[in-house]
């Protein structure tokens, strides 16, 4: 492939991003500060409806949670993953693409649902794995796959879809397109063997990819000083040959700027960037975690004074974007449109019990053919909620 | 028609495949400018350019991990794992990624790629140069499993994994890499995925086996043929999906089963065949089934002709399907 040319120079074409004060090492790049103001020639300046977008995602994305949570509590949705106080991170960072690139997702980025718009019914249909969900029913909730809007088929494994990133990559690349592509981890997928060799193939091959590290700095009960004892997680980035930036990752506008420049380079040719988000998981890992086991609940709060999505509202306040009464109707459109999508999504069937064997190949095997029969030949066997989400 | 031996063939199917779909892609450690430690990517790098054949960093989650991109990108990637004893830092990535992603997804992402990779003993090659580990990816759903054992079946199965929509897992017999020679059609040549063949016909008793332990039985089944007895060898070519059907017709007509693998015996695939048997011919058997396989060790090196099934243990196995 291409990139693999032995001349290839070690000095850059340009500074990197951190070299221009846009984080890195031990610098954090911020837009916003605390009242809303932003830091001297940084702002992006976004025409007013992008802001709203923006704040239209991340609204949505907070209200979607506290439904999912709420219907998990009811035991009727078995399981779910907040990014409650994340907003920002992904939804910043995924904002600075368009709309052909592709994204490889963790399970930590809901919100890029939201902003690339895929239907809601399609979100909450795959809560409840019912015969609407795009997969079928096959994975847990918030495992989703949209190829509508480029977001590739999450996985729980940790740290998988990185090389898959910089394969998909070089292969556009070696189509000759200048789409780019961004991949997400947390603090604790740097520690996988996924997160090395992806981050070496890509300076390699100049793959076109952006790399979000969402630090959090909780891997389930395990902090970020036992995942790495490195500075921070942009540093890696310099093993590699690639640029590394960090970013307050509960500042939209730092993320999205900081983003934005990673992508231009991808889709120049110019090759792969890290990006560190550094912003905190206010809620638990999952619905089945109960975070009182390990950290103190000062910490969390002193992270949710930080919430990124007040942040944000005060930059809109004062520019004279934000009214209270567009938070309200805001919310409520949210409100609305999720409640009807849980509507629907509860009057729908379980998915045919033959779709358990269709997918697994193209076509189906003899041997396939043969459970199947087997299964249809004891009657009706329509799944049942079997199961107490022990999860 | 020419005549090659099978790592000639694999080369002729991986050049045939590159010049008919631009959206084939070979890579892995060595595979470029070395063409291979066996050779057997020789020549590509140099008729398709370094963008179609490329060597890539010694990492073999990486190799696999970038090719399950291409695939899903819409791409026809086709790695090399150097020595199927290295792949398990790609297993995640095979097992949880690659076999999965038509299931998970629903059908809106696939997985088409073929990683090769040879395998198996009788080359000095010690634990790590020298293992089957078939058995571990035939229980994975989602992947197949082909394994020649003849020239052509190289050339005309590689063909047919590389135009699969789905993930194959290509082993190549490496001790009959250059030692088997047969004829190999030209140009196109196709063999189907889940089709096994008849390499010998006989009256009393089957024997299934893959890869380079054909030869092996071959030699056995010529040995029986001194003592009256006619044996039946079966290659299913293709463990996942399997030609059930094939090996039921021979063992209905034999009444006798044998199955003969490198891999060690608990958990190998022929107890997947025995049980087969088991299951939908038992009114047909004459005798018990046996299991001709490496032992429940790890492969040696000095004692590796002791390990590997030869010709006398296979006609011991087959004598006690009628000595019992």
């Amino acid at each position: 492939m291409s990139g693999t040319s032995r001349s290839r120079t070690k000095t850059r074409e340009e500074p990197a991003p951190r070299e221009r004060g846009l984080g890195g090492g031990g610098v954090l790049f911020t837009v916003i500060e605390e009242d809303g103001k932003v830091a001297k020639g940084r702002d992006p300046n976004l025409p007013e409806e992008e802001c709203l977008r923006l704040y239209r995602a991340m609204l949505m994305t907070r209200v979607m949670e506290d439904r999912a949570l709420n219907l998990q509590r009811q035991g009727r949705i078995g399981f779910y993953v907040p990014c409650r106080g994340q907003e920002a991170s992904h939804i910043g960072t995924a904002y600075a693409l368009e709309d052909r690139d592709w994204i490889f997702p963790a399970y930590r980025q809901p919100g890029i649902l939201i902003l690339r718009g895929a239907p809601m019914q399609q979100i909450v249909d795959e809560w409840y794995g019912n015969e609407g969900d795009i997969g079928k029913g096959r994975q847990m909730p918030v495992h989703y796959t949209f190829r509508s809007i480029r977001f590739v088929s999450i996985s729980s494994p940790i740290g998988t879809q990185l090389t898959h990133a910089v394969g998909a990559g070089m292969a556009a690349r070696y189509r000759g397109e200048d789409t780019a592509f961004l991949t997400y981890c947390g603090d604790g997928g740097t520690s996988e063997n996924d997160f090395h060799c992806s981050l070496n193939f890509a300076g390699v091959y100049k793959a076109p990819v952006v790399f979000v590290v969402e630090n959090n700095q909780w891997a389930i009960s395990v902090p970020l000083e036992r995942q790495t004892a490195s500075e921070t997680m942009a540093i890696k980035a310099e093993a590699y040959g690639i640029p590394g930036v960090r970013v307050d990752g509960n500042d939209i506008l730092a993320v999205y700027q900081v983003a934005k420049e990673a992508v231009d380079r991808a889709r120049r040719g110019e090759g792969p960037t890290l990006i560190e988000t550094l912003t905190y998981r206010v809620g638990p890992h999952s619905s089945s975690d109960d975070p009182s086991r390990y950290r103190e609940q000062a910490e969390v709060d002193s992270w949710v004074e930080r919430d990124p999505i007040e942040r944000f509202r005060a930059y809109l306040k004062r520019k004279k974007i934000w009214t209270q009464a567009l938070e309200e109707e805001l919310r409520e459109a949210c409100r609305k449109e999720i409640n009807e999508a849980v509507e629907a999504a509860e009057g729908k069937r379980p998915p045919a019990a033959s779709t358990m064997f269709e997918d697994v190949f193209r076509e189906r095997t003899p041997q396939l053919d043969e459970q199947l029969a087997d299964l249809e030949a004891m009657g009706d066997r329509e799944a049942k909620q079997i199961g107490e989400f022990p999860l | 028609m020419t005549t090659m031996t099978l790592l000639q063939a694999i080369n002729d199917g991986l050049r045939t495949e590159m010049k008919n779909d631009d959206r084939v892609l070979v890579f892995g450690e060595d595979v470029g400018r070395n063409g291979g430690v066996f050779r057997a990517t020789e020549g590509l790098q140099e008729e398709f350019g370094e963008e179609r054949c490329f060597d890539t960093p010694l990492s073999e989650c990486g190799i696999i991990g970038t090719a399950i991109g291409m695939a899903v990108y819409g791409l026809r990637p086709v790695p090399e794992i150097q020595f199927l004893d290295f792949i398990y830092p790609a297993f995640d990535q095979i097992v949880s990624e690659a076999a999965k992603m038509r299931y998970r997804s629903g059908g809106e992402y696939t997985c088409p790629m073929v990683v090769r990779s040879p395998y198996g003993g009788g080359i000095r090659g010690g634990h790590y140069h020298s293992q089957s580990a078939e058995a571990y990816f035939c229980h994975t759903p989602g992947l197949k499993v082909v394994i020649p054992s003849t020239p052509a079946d190289a050339k005309g199965l590689l063909i047919s994994s590389i135009r699969d929509e789905d993930p194959v897992l290509f082993l190549e017999p490496k001790r009959i890499y250059r030692t088997m020679k047969g004829e190999v059609p030209d140009g196109e040549h196709v063999v189907p995925l889940g089709k096994g063949r008849i390499v010998r016909e006989g009256r009393d008793c089957t024997v299934v086996a893959w890869g380079a332990m054909i030869e092996t039985c071959l030699k056995a089944a010529e040995a029986m043929e001194a003592e009256g007895r006619t044996i039946e060898i079966v290659d299913p070519r293709t463990l996942v999906p399997l030609d059930e059907e094939l090996i039921l017709e021979s063992v209905k007509k034999t009444g006798r089963l044998v199955v003969v693998h490198e891999a060690p015996r608990t958990g190998g695939f022929g107890g997947e065949i025995a049980a087969l048997a088991a299951e939908k011919a038992i009114a047909w058997l004459e005798g018990p089934v046996r299991r001709v396989t490496g032992f429940d060790t790890p492969f040696p090196y000095t004692l590796e002709g002791l390990y590997m099934p030869d010709p006398n243990r296979v006609v011991r196995g087959i004598q006690q399907t009628f000595d019992w």
